[in-house]
């Protein structure tokens, strides 16, 4: 069971929202509904669920309804129709009172413009939901202070919130939403406003607390290297419509229409993926006590210059063709004193590190997990292919680039032997 | 060529005269008991105002309006102002007035601010109220000031009654636009924290409403002050009714002294009210 189900979601803005819902429902576009009955459809038929303990990314630009869904979770905003359970419990069914215990216990919200009290100092704000839930002075002081030290702004509790800068009132509004000890966490644009230095340095502040506190948070911006960044899973949305879902490698790698490859376009995609997303299993693999003979007729016959050798599941080194024919001529039982080393890279390493290798040396490159086993050979053609971000429409022929000083990976087809 | 008589306007107002000699008749006697506490309230402040001896005074506004504007310079100017009055030789006149613009403010206070506050919160009250409003400031006073005093009788109660009517649509404007203006993303952090509506009311609402609802107190007191003139030909006491006795007598210089008194009297409320809405301001909004 995961910690929100958001199930068929619609939202239509106007007089008379329930007249109007059917034809939503029914089909009828944006547009068409607009110029009908004056009403905007903000959200149609959104899905979603959201794992506990994750941090759900939803991106969209700018009037794709990304902030009206956000809205929905904790019901500042009512849904035309669907329902959305949080840990099994329909939020869209709580009375009045119970949306208020609700959103005082279970969710609570970081927003883009900060959304502090001007008249109250720090400590006040960032003890505002522990106020609202009646925590005494002294007890909802002392949580406040400790939150206002987690997130760095020991030492000014006692200012008010305009004399500080974009990134401390954020950090403000982030003490104000962790205070409450709730455990989902929404978070509107939150970095948005802030400059790219400072944005970073909140993500990075996020992370860390997210490693310690392990909230569910689901977080709103309009900036894919942010969701790739901070998300666990992605939703992307388009004129209130989800268009794709998925993890950031399913959204780099595999891109469900042009919309979202435009967004793919300026991200920095060598940051993202990893050396295991270029990595191809070998077809190939030698052991230690390979026969000479059977090894070179193979990689003959693959065309392959060179083959991974392993002991049990760890990388031992590699053995090429010359050598390969050497142990052939001096008549060796098996393989293993012919075996040089091999460079490995470990697979969480990102494909920017990763190109600084390729360029340094020809020399052939293995992938290793966490484990120190092996993964597969890196291949060349799949991190040029993977750092260029695809075309508008996509070319298959792209894919067809020559393989050959890599020699042990998949591309290198038995056709093209020699 | 004339204009169709479509209504017989001789006898709509025969019904409207009908209608208040039987409101006279039948509840002159009940308004008059009801307004008792009122009355009370005014001739009780009026009596602490005339009796206490005049540094008293003079030292509680000094006091007053150092403890709103921590401002010592302020403070003392408005002590001056007030022995200003005294040494006009307009003091007992004055206390009068200021004990009547007292209870009119308060009264003010408590009729305006919860209006405004309804207004905010429900909109076609807000429909309902503008309009009705308008009436209050436009209608020459003297249209409600003759049913007014036939229900009350001449003296300080239809005075009072007659300046708020005047007086209070400015603080229920203001007071509506100052909670309709606060951001509505601090109010929706509040609600996202789970506050109540007495508590958005309250911690949120009210607080970052408050300069504007200072800037409509002070509004109120300003007209009020003009209304004390008018009030003073139905039988409120105080300068006003010392510039009707210049005007009736033709003494000019009495007149002119009064209004001075009557000047006095409002730079003393304005500044007061105002540093306080600025300090306010200050405080917590830039």
């Amino acid at each position: 069971m995961s910690k929100i189900e958001v199930r068929n979601i619609y939202k239509v803005f106007g007089a008379k929202p329930e007249r109007w819902l059917a034809a939503a429902q029914a089909g009828m576009s944006k547009e068409e509904l607009l110029a009908k009955s004056g009403h905007t459809l903000g959200l149609r038929d959104i899905s979603l669920s959201i794992e506990e303990g994750s941090i759900y990314v939803i991106m969209g630009l700018s009037g794709s309804g990304k902030s009206t869904l956000i809205r929905h979770f904790n019901r500042l905003i009512e849904p035309s129709a669907g329902s959305i359970l949080v840990d099994g419990e329909d939020v869209t069914q709580l009375s009045k009172r119970g949306l208020e215990q609700f959103r005082q216990r279970k969710m609570s919200m970081v927003f883009q413009r900060f959304g502090l009290f001007p008249h109250r100092t720090v400590l006040d704000n960032a003890a505002y939901g522990l106020q609202v839930q009646g925590v005494a002075k002294a007890e909802r002081e002392r949580r406040a202070t400790d939150w206002l030290d987690q997130v760095g702004l020991a030492g000014f509790a006692h200012q008010y919130p305009h004399q500080l800068s974009g990134g401390m009132q954020q950090r403000v509004g982030l003490a104000r939403a962790l205070a409450t000890d709730a455990e989902i966490l929404l978070m509107d644009e939150a970095f948005s406003a802030l400059d790219p230095l400072i944005r970073r340095d909140m993500q990075d502040q996020l992370l860390q607390l997210q490693a310690k506190l392990n909230k569910t948070i689901v977080f709103i911006t309009h900036d894919l290297d942010e969701a790739l960044r901070l998300g666990n899973r992605i939703a992307i949305l388009k004129d209130g419509e989800l268009i794709q879902e998925g993890t950031p490698e399913d959204i780099l790698l595999s891109p469900a229409n042009a919309y979202v490859q435009s967004f793919l376009q300026d991200v920095n995609r060598s940051k993202v993926l990893n050396a295991a997303h270029a990595a191809n299993p070998s077809r190939l693999t030698l052991t230690m006590r390979s026969r000479p003979a059977q090894v070179l007729e193979r990689m003959r016959a693959l065309d392959y210059a060179y083959a991974p050798v392993l002991d049990g599941k760890r990388l031992a080194g590699v053995l090429t063709r010359e050598r390969a024919r050497d142990a052939v001529d001096a008549a060796s039982r098996d393989i293993s004193a012919y075996v040089d080393e091999m460079a490995s890279v470990p697979a969480g390493t990102n494909l920017e590190d990763v190109l600084g290798h390729l360029l340094r040396t020809d020399a052939p490159l293995a992938v290793t997990d966490d484990n120190d086993e092996f993964v597969g050979m890196l291949s060349r053609a799949k991190v040029v292919e993977l750092v260029t971000p695809p075309e508008a429409p996509v070319e298959e022929a792209a894919e067809a680039s020559a393989d050959a000083d890599v020699g042990a990976t998949a591309e290198a087809t038995p056709e093209r032997a020699a | 060529m004339s204009f169709p008589q479509l209504i017989a306007p001789r006898e709509l107002r025969g019904s409207i005269d009908a209608f208040v000699d039987h409101l006279v008749t039948d509840y002159a006697d009940t308004l008059s008991e009801l307004s008792r506490p009122l009355l009370l309230a005014l001739n009780w402040l009026e009596g602490v105002l005339r009796q206490s001896p005049w540094w008293a005074i003079v030292l509680a506004v000094v006091g007053i309006a150092w403890l709103v504007s921590r401002r010592v310079g302020l403070a003392l100017g408005m002590g001056a102002l007030l022995c200003g009055i005294g040494l006009l030789g307009l003091w007992d006149a004055g206390m009068q007035t200021l004990s009547l613009m007292i209870m009119a403010t308060l009264l003010s206070v408590l009729i305006g601010i919860p209006m405004g506050i309804a207004m905010a919160r429900i909109d076609w009250l807000r429909a309902i109220m503008r309009p009705v409003l308008d009436v209050m400031q436009t209608m020459p006073s003297f249209v409600y000031l003759i049913p007014v005093v036939m229900l009350f009788g001449l003296g300080k109660i239809p005075a009072i009654i007659a300046t708020v009517i005047y007086a209070v649509p400015p603080l229920i404007r203001l007071t509506d636009l100052g909670i309709r203006l606060v951001d509505q993303e601090v109010l929706e952090a509040s609600r996202a924290f789970g506050a109540n509506p007495r508590q958005q009311l309250f911690g949120v609402q009210l607080p970052l409403a408050l300069p504007n609802i200072m800037a409509g107190i002070n509004q109120t007191t300003m007209m009020a002050l003009s209304m004390v003139v008018i009030a003073s030909m139905i039988g409120a006491r105080g300068l006003g009714y010392e510039v009707l006795l210049g005007i009736n007598r033709l003494e000019v210089g009495r007149g002119l002294l009064a209004g001075l008194a009557i000047v006095v009297l409002a730079v003393l409320f304005d500044r007061i009210t105002q540093s306080y809405g600025q300090r306010v301001r200050v405080g917590g909004q830039r």
